[in-house]
């Protein structure tokens, strides 16, 4: 594991992401991305749980009896989902709304857990907060990707302005559940090839 | 809300399947999808956790969480609803039900980080149901959730030496599977409705 904070940056964005690589989080990566705003206001919400709960995780590392941590763990998480939940709904009722259920099953994203599993647990608190933000950031980027061509196909607009004119048919399959997943399948298969590609 | 439970628990099935309507319970359905045995395995723990901890969660949140005006806390307070109930049925069949902990065995931890468990308790909160609604809308749930891992299973079964572009063997095509599935699960839609 790198320990260079450019280094961690750079492997929990690009050639660890999160979702594309490791298959993490996809739960929510499909479900809210049919809006770019939703998709950023979720990696928003998740990048800040994940950044938090590493750094927490990290400074009780030591404290932490090992067979309760999972246990210590998702009460962290648990506490920063609420935090995000209740400024949410105070200041972005709407937003709350729309995003329903989804702001609650932060906890279960196994990006999350998976941080604090497989950094968090072993290294400085910096360094955690580090990992943290930035595989936030790469889960921020996917959704968005998705969501660029979900918005756009789907509703003809980004981030709510529409852009492609009066001409343009709505693809109402973009916006159902099948298409997150051709999207998300595709953008797999792309990273994928391009990793294979560089390799050979 | 005055749905008819079993409208809730048909629907939960087909239209409103967990999975390909809701994407919950993702992460372990594809890790867990390459045998049709395994899929089925881990459908019926799910099936069984869900009818319980979505009882479980209705108790606890309407008698206690609303009269004390705490629903702030519903995160907290179903997560670990969830895994202490884990903990403890798989304690109870270890010792119960022998064939059936070998059949769920390694299933059942995993199923506390399932976020459809919580998301059942999430929806259960946000559509207002009433106790026997929720139990129907669990049980549907987690049947939806096996018939569409069981039948992603058959899927990967049958591609596993099909010919496929070598970026997207693996999580690629099993996610576009699961699009066209969900994409034959849009022909139900409009039978039921309970959104």
């Amino acid at each position: 594991m790198a320990s260079k904070p450019k280094q961690v940056v750079k492997t929990a964005v690009i050639t660890d992401n999160p979702v594309l690589r490791q298959i993490l989080g996809i739960c929510s990566a499909l479900a809210v991305t049919n809006l770019m705003l939703n998709s950023l206001i979720m990696g928003l919400a998740l990048t800040f749980v994940t950044g938090f709960s590493s750094f927490l995780i990290s400074l009780i590392r030591k404290f932490t009896p090992k067979h309760i941590r999972m246990m210590v763990q998702t009460l962290i998480i648990a506490f920063l989902v609420i935090v995000v939940d209740v400024l949410l709904r105070a200041y972005y009722p709407t937003m709350s709304k729309a995003l329903g259920p989804y702001v609650g099953l932060i906890i279960t994203n196994c990006i999350i857990m998976g941080r604090a599993e497989a950094f968090a647990q072993n290294n400085p608190p910096f360094l955690a907060l580090l990992d943290g933000l930035a595989s936030g950031v790469g889960y921020t980027l996917v959704l968005l990707a998705i969501a660029f061509v979900r918005e756009l196909l789907g509703f003809g607009s980004l981030f709510g302005f529409q852009v492609l004119g009066e001409t343009w048919t709505n693809w109402t399959l973009m916006i159902m559940p099948p298409g997150a997943f051709f999207m998300l399948g595709i953008l797999i298969w792309v990273t994928n090839s391009k990793k294979e590609g560089g390799k050979a | 809300m005055s749905l008819s439970p079993w409208v809730i628990f048909f629907a939960s099935i087909f239209t409103n399947n967990m999975i390909l309507a809701n994407f919950l319970g993702m992460c372990s359905f594809i890790a867990i999808s390459s045998q049709i045995r395994t899929a089925f395995n881990l459908g019926q723990a799910v099936t069984f956790v869900l009818a319980i901890t979505t009882a479980a969660n209705w108790l606890i949140y309407h008698l206690i969480l609303v009269p004390a005006g705490l629903e702030v806390y519903r995160f907290i307070v179903f997560i670990i609803v969830i895994a202490s109930i884990v903990q403890l049925s798989e304690m109870v069949i270890e010792r119960y039900l022998e064939t059936l902990y070998y059949a769920l065995g390694i299933f059942l931890p995993l199923i506390t980080v399932n976020c459809a468990i919580l998301g059942v308790a999430l929806f259960m909160v946000i559509r207002e149901y009433s106790f026997i609604q929720s139990v129907a809308f669990g049980v549907g749930s987690g049947l939806g959730w096996m018939l569409a891992i069981v039948m992603l299973a058959g899927i990967r079964v049958r591609i596993e030496k099909a010919p496929i572009p070598e970026g997207l063997k693996g999580a690629g095509i099993t996610i576009i599977a699961t699009g066209l599935m969900a994409l034959a699960f849009i022909g139900f839609s409009g039978i039921v409705n309970i959104q």
